[in-house]
């Protein structure tokens, strides 16, 4: 069985900055991966390069066993992007943005078939919005706005999600229904690669973790990569205790 | 009744003319087909796109002039040329895009400068610029209406894609749906837009009809297609009130249709329920008097 998400050997340079290092990564179906590291590590570069938005020197991206533009035409990747990423003073209803996922099934003017509306009403009742669709996506709470955008990829029905940061700005009720969520939709086969800087939340969510720094220095069980040691010797990190290397 | 006779004769002594009618149908057409394109302008935040646009196509109405061809065809050659080239030097150089864009329109400008200084008649400087609604010929109103025309159809065939261009493109990519493709035609729309534009007010003003009739729409609403249906009845309205108004006052109908969409945006910005000062202002002061009265413990 093909992985979920394969990539090999990507090499990404911005001119003459070595964004990513020769990476790998295999993730299987059906599994929640943590992508940690800090700042600047090529966390948002990685998603690029699994979305085909940057080019690499080499290497390749196959999403279940197609290539990245079979994928993508097939609607198999759904993406929720970073908060900051996002105008949420644009004029869109949260019911739009969910429709934007359906896109990809439309004839060319994009206009709604009852089954389209169908799927965004499901789409909506299953992250609890159904009473919102009608605001403007900005209307919401942080984490509300989290779940319009994972509704988006449901409503799209995408095999594979990449969500950048989906606890950034997110209060701890809102992060326990989003972990509940994507629980959920990995018990339903649905393959997530979640990029975050909560790392309380990784061990509670992920069924494996990356650790980059441009290369992946660990890939593995979240409590291995997670362990002070590995950190420390990951980034040099000189800490007296377990709190200290828990803030990357 | 006196009044109300009075106000009538406004609109119809004018209409008595055969050129007030022509002025209304460019400037109402024009002002139409601005209004929409401009919803996208504000969202994207390509003002100033509009402004390099609709500079760089003098030269290309110069030649169109000089060879004897329809105004648009040059214009439009320019008009995508200079889009097209302002991409090509951002992407191969480290120059930012809006260095990129004012090196490019204003050269273009200038060239159109020393072309125009080239042709025996000094006479269409004037009109090129400020546009001469006023004194439009058979040929420029047609050219008017076959491009706004085409520019609504494709708007409402792929208005829902152009949507999803501005809102979020990596999201568009990521399902198959090229976003360059769509910055492309939305870059062609504009610029087909602006030469029909430049018909009613001279390339000087273009640049107000692409993005004031949409800003103005955008402090008005939070549902983007009532944001088009309000830019363009904001252009309508003030093509109308321009033409009439110069007529009476005898001054530029560029300069009035513009300053009555500026007039529109303004009380827009002051007054819109939610979005204006005003009213931002007011719920402020309640939520502040409301503290106030709840005294210091609550804070």
């Amino acid at each position: 069985m093909s992985a979920a998400i394969e990539v090999t050997d990507a090499t990404v340079r911005y001119g003459d900055v070595l964004a990513l290092d020769a990476v790998s990564l295999s993730v299987a179906p059906g599994r929640i991966c943590g992508l940690l590291g800090t700042n600047g590590s090529g966390k948002s570069t990685l998603f690029k390069t699994v979305l085909g938005l940057v080019p690499t020197d080499h290497g390749s991206v196959r999403i279940l066993g197609h290539t990245g533009a079979t994928a993508r035409r097939r609607g198999m990747i759904g993406y929720v992007p970073q908060s900051e990423q996002v105008d949420w003073a644009f004029p869109v209803r949260v019911c739009d943005v969910v429709m934007m996922g359906r896109y990809g099934h439309m004839g060319r003017r994009r206009r709604a078939r009852p089954a389209d509306r169908e799927a965004v009403a499901h789409a909506l009742a299953r992250t609890h919005l159904s009473d919102l669709a009608d605001r403007q996506i900005g209307a919401l709470s942080g984490g509300q706005r989290k779940r319009a955008f994972i509704a988006r990829a449901i409503a799209q029905g995408a095999d594979v999600l990449l969500l950048d940061e989906p606890f950034a700005g997110v209060d701890k009720r809102s992060e326990a229904r989003i972990t509940e969520l994507l629980l959920q939709l990995r018990r339903e086969g649905h393959t997530l690669l979640v990029s975050t800087h909560d790392l309380a939340q990784v061990p509670v969510l992920c069924d494996e973790a990356v650790l980059l720094q441009r290369r992946v220095l660990a890939h593995g069980d979240p409590e291995e990569v997670l362990r002070p040691e590995t950190l420390m010797e990951a980034f040099g990190i000189h800490t007296d205790g377990r709190g200290a290397a828990w803030t990357l | 009744m006196d009044a109300l006779m009075a106000v009538a004769e406004w609109f119809t002594v004018p209409m008595g003319f055969d050129f007030v009618r022509r002025a209304l149908l460019i400037s109402v057409v024009a002002g139409v087909a601005c209004a929409v394109l401009s919803c996208w302008m504000t969202l994207v935040g390509w003002s100033l796109m509009g402004d390099a646009v609709s500079h760089a196509v003098l030269p290309g109405v110069v030649l169109s002039y000089l060879l004897g061809l329809p105004f648009a065809a040059g214009a439009l050659v320019f008009g995508a040329g200079s889009v097209a080239l302002i991409g090509a030097v951002n992407r191969t150089s480290r120059v930012k895009e809006d260095a990129v864009i004012g090196v490019v329109f204003t050269a273009m400008f200038a060239l159109g400068l020393v072309l125009i200084s080239r042709v025996p008649s000094q006479t269409d400087l004037g009109h090129i610029l400020f546009g001469n609604v006023l004194g439009v010929s058979d040929t420029a109103i047609w050219q008017v209406l076959i491009l706004a025309g085409a520019v609504l159809a494709v708007v409402w065939y792929k208005h829902r894609d152009l949507t999803l261009y501005a809102f979020d493109p990596v999201h568009a990519h990521a399902m198959g749906i090229n976003p360059r493709l769509l910055e492309t035609l939305l870059l062609g729309l504009l610029s087909v837009t602006v030469v029909v534009a430049l018909q009613a007010v001279g390339i000087i003003l273009v640049v107000a009809m692409v993005i004031i009739p949409g800003a103005t729409a955008y402090l008005l609403t939070d549902r983007f297609e009532r944001m088009l249906v309000i830019s363009a009845a904001v252009a309508a309205t003030s093509a109308v009130v321009g033409v009439f108004a110069s007529f009476h006052l005898n001054v530029s109908t560029g300069g009035l249709i513009v300053l009555t969409q500026a007039a529109a945006f303004t009380l827009a910005y002051l007054a819109s329920p939610g979005h204006g000062v005003l009213w931002r202002g007011r719920t402020a002061r309640r939520i502040r008097t409301r503290a106030a009265d709840a005294g210091p413990s609550t804070v």
